[in-house]
């Protein structure tokens, strides 16, 4: 199998537990995997990207322009700043709350996502998630991750089996979270499953 | 059992693999997480350290190298700079066990202050340096410079970049650490002492040896090529083989050269691939090294050859390669067609997410003191590298310069000699303080300097991912061995006034430094006060009726969690730590919260 998947988002938002799930996963079924993730200067509230390369003809760490199968967007700017990793026939699951820059209180600039969103439904085949509502219901912003992980595993675009990813997350969430992250996981693939092929 | 690592990781279980006897090093992005993996694996009977900088590091190496001992040192490219005068003697004296120099290189630059590269500084001194194109191949290269440090007696260069430190892959971790056995330092004055006739006679046998190992290279495993025979080839290094590698699969007819042992140059390996090659790219980063080095080798042998890189413009000399520029820059030199590129035109403005201080980092309390204290005097604001290099963003707006590792302090002397009507400050964190900001202060009670030094002390090395150091009182041996006291420090070299105070406590705080700028001579203020990564708060600001959305907390602390909503002032309960600055700077007392408990 050969999958190029880009997780994308702002420092904070829990990127990083996806991208190793998505690569444990591929690893337990017998694929070569590689990754990257922004380490150095990102902090909370910069902008951070993994890239994960499934498959032996994976050379370079990162994913060439225009070849990513999949994006998994944390926030919908970051996702428009990565749109060009995306395939012709690649899809895009996006979080559609918006995390406005910490500057915006010292210098205005009036962002809310709007635009982005509006960009990506024009342009690019995409399975939007408002994560805020779907992350109320679960009970806490922090099962954001899992959760566009489910959708993005129910989309089929991952190339993963469902139980080898369950078993991946539950060998790296807390234990006394384990079942409201599977839940998590559970209700964004269903979301996936059914939005999957939708333009 | 394979392990899915990162290749600073990659590079630590291929240091214990080759039984290394001893581990030191100063953090420094991409290199931090090399020792802190060693210190994750089994490594009973290593002896693990982080030193208090890069020089120290190099030197205890060095006598364990002596003593037969395999060492390891890990640093970053600016860090090979401080290390750089024993490196440079030791190339001359050699080793007896194997002594690998890690300096982690950062095209980019991402997160350092140059684009140098350490492939210059092995040829400066002379010394053989290994340059691994992904994390495997580090694991297994790694071992390699052990022997060949051990074989030559002479001391190796490691130097992976950014992309290769950072990229994760699967490596196989051995279930035992086995040290290696070494023998012990046995006295030769005639071979361990540096003295003008050793390095005469050492220089000749350096020269004479470095051709030899030029001929080992020509047979070492990883100086490779593949595709071809083709009249147009493409030599690369590091990541940018990788990248060309990426490009370069959709044209097998291509050759391919790899070149991991830039210096010495694999001459005859070279010799060889060049066989019926009229044309070569050159793909690298950082310095054109390799070709150069080419270049000297198409003179030495009069071949007709015509070399394209950075020397040419094919190939820019600043920043980073990536699959995407290798690609453009290849399909041009094969005159194939470009894949059309994404259109970025439609693309709405995106927002711009720039680095800041923290919300509740007491970095900013400091800064925000001593802007308030100073507000009616001309000031020298003197930084140094850390978290606090941040303190230059507006609102605050209090680093003047920054140059590199404990300069400020020192900097800041060179203002007060050169303009007695101004106020000289320089801020240092307490990291940076032992590293090198110590002699800086001796310098400038002996000379007289008129400044007042602040040391911002966080209790932690943040910027790199909070290592401990001098300070903190726990190294890397998990023992507990005592802080030592920037106060007593202080003290011992003599300055009459050091205060400590709570940055948080403002008031304090900004009568403290008018007392220190209105005091003659080197005076110290530490502000103390805990990284809020480490020390984690439940306490939360909140705002009451009083506001009157003056936005003076915004404008002066510039906190990221001071937020506006709707276009009132609020507090992201998420962000906030309760730290009280912004209820300090409220003109109305609309800020309450947990720091009243």
């Amino acid at each position: 199998m050969n999958k190029d998947v880009l997780i994308c988002g702002v420092g904070g938002q829990g990127t990083v537990l996806a991208s190793r799930i998505i690569a444990a996963s591929a690893m337990s079924e017998g694929n070569t995997v590689h990754s990257a993730e922004t380490i150095g200067m990102a902090q909370r509230g910069g902008p951070v990207t993994s890239h994960v390369r499934i498959g032996d003809e994976a050379y370079s760490p990162m994913i060439p322009s225009g070849k990513a199968d999949l994006i998994i967007g944390f926030e919908p700017a970051e996702v428009v700043r990565n749109i060009g990793y995306l395939s012709a026939d690649g899809l895009a699951v996006v979080n559609t709350s918006a995390v406005k820059p910490v500057t915006e209180s010292l210098a205005e600039t009036g962002y809310d996502g709007s635009s982005m969103i509006e960009y990506l439904k024009d342009n690019v085949n995409c399975i939007f998630v408002d994560g805020e509502a779907e992350c109320t219901k679960l009970g806490s912003a922090k099962f954001l991750n899992i959760l566009l992980l489910g959708i993005a595993a129910g989309s089929g675009r991952l190339g993963t089996s469902k139980d080898t990813i369950i078993s991946e997350i539950e060998k790296r969430v807390p234990p006394k979270f384990k079942d409201k992250n599977i839940q998590a996981f559970l209700s964004g693939f269903e979301i996936g499953e059914n939005k999957g092929e939708s333009k | 059992m394979k392990e899915y690592v990162m290749g600073n990781g990659a590079i630590a279980l291929g240091a214990l693999k080759a039984g290394v006897n001893i581990a030191c090093g100063y953090p420094g992005t991409p290199s931090s997480e090399i020792i802190e993996t060693l210190a994750k694996y089994p490594h009973e009977g290593l002896h693990l350290e982080w030193s208090v900088n890069e020089k120290a590091a190099l030197e205890v190496a060095a006598a364990a190298a002596y003593s037969g001992a395999r060492a390891l040192v890990t640093m970053k490219q600016v860090g090979l700079n401080v290390a750089s005068d024993p490196l440079m003697s030791l190339a001359y004296v050699g080793v007896e066990g194997g002594l690998v120099v890690v300096s982690a290189d950062d095209p980019g630059p991402i997160s350092s202050q140059t684009e140098q590269d350490t492939r210059r500084f092995a040829d400066f001194a002379r010394i053989p340096v290994f340059d691994p194109s992904s994390p495997e191949e580090a694991f297994e290269m790694i071992q390699d410079a052990f022997d060949y440090s051990e074989k030559y007696k002479t001391p190796v260069i490691f130097r992976p970049t950014t992309r290769v430190d950072h990229g994760y892959a699967s490596i196989e971790v051995g279930d035992k650490y086995i040290p290696k056995d070494y023998e012990g330092f046995k006295k030769d004055s005639g071979r361990f002492v540096i003295f003008p006739r050793l390095s005469y006679k050492n220089h000749g046998m350096i020269e004479d040896r470095n051709i030899q190992i030029g001929n080992d290279f020509s047979d070492y495993r990883f100086n490779t090529s593949e595709g071809g025979p083709s009249k147009k080839a493409v030599m690369a290094s590091g990541v940018s083989y990788m990248y060309a590698k990426e490009t370069l699969k959709d044209h097998p007819q291509i050759k391919l050269i790899k070149i991991a042992t830039a210096y010495p140059f694999p001459e005859s390996f070279m010799l060889k691939q060049l066989e019926g090659v009229e044309e070569i790219l050159c793909l690298e980063e950082l310095s054109p090294y390799i070709e150069e080095q080419l270049l000297k080798l198409a003179g030495k042998h009069h071949l007709t050859l015509k070399v394209d890189g950075k020397l040419t413009g094919h190939v820019p000399h600043m920043g980073e390669n990536s699959a995407d520029s290798v690609a453009k820059i290849l399909k041009a030199y094969l005159e194939t067609d470009l894949e059309a590129e994404y259109s970025k035109k439609d693309i709405p403005t995106l927002p711009v997410r720039p680095p800041v201080l923290c919300a509740g980092c007491p970095h900013r309390a400091s800064f925000y003191a001593v802007k308030k204290a100073m507000e009616k005097e001309k000031t020298y604001y003197c930084g140094d590298i850390g978290c606090y290099t941040l303190g230059n963003a507006m609102p605050l707006d209090m680093v003047d310069t920054c140059l590199c590792m404990g300069a400020g302090v020192t900097m800041a002397q060179g203002f007060s000699h050169v303009d007695s009507d101004g106020k000289a400050f320089a801020f240092i964190g307490d990291s940076t303080f032992f590293a090198s900001g110590i002699n800086g202060v001796v310098n400038a009670v002996i000379n007289e300097a008129d400044i007042t030094i602040c040391i911002l002390d966080n209790s932690t090395t943040a910027m790199t991912g909070h290592q401990p150091h001098p300070g903190t009182g726990i190294n890397m041996m998990g023992h507990d061995v005592g802080k030592i006291s920037i106060t007593n420090i202080l003290n011992g070299i003599g300055l009459k006034k050091v205060i400590t105070v709570d940055p948080f406590e403002l008031d304090k705080a900004i009568e403290t430094v008018k007392e220190c700028a209105q005091t003659k001579g080197v005076k110290a203020i530490i502000f103390k006060s805990p990284c809020i990564a480490i020390e984690k708060s439940s306490k939360k600001c909140t705002i009451n009726d009083s506001c009157v959305n003056c936005k003076k907390c915004i404008r002066e602390t510039g906190c990221p969690a001071l937020i506006l909503t709707d276009g009132k002032v609020t507090i992201d309960q998420s962000l906030c730590t309760g730290c009280g600055l912004c209820k300090q700077v409220c003109p109305m007392n609309a800020i309450g919260g947990a720091t009243d408990e």
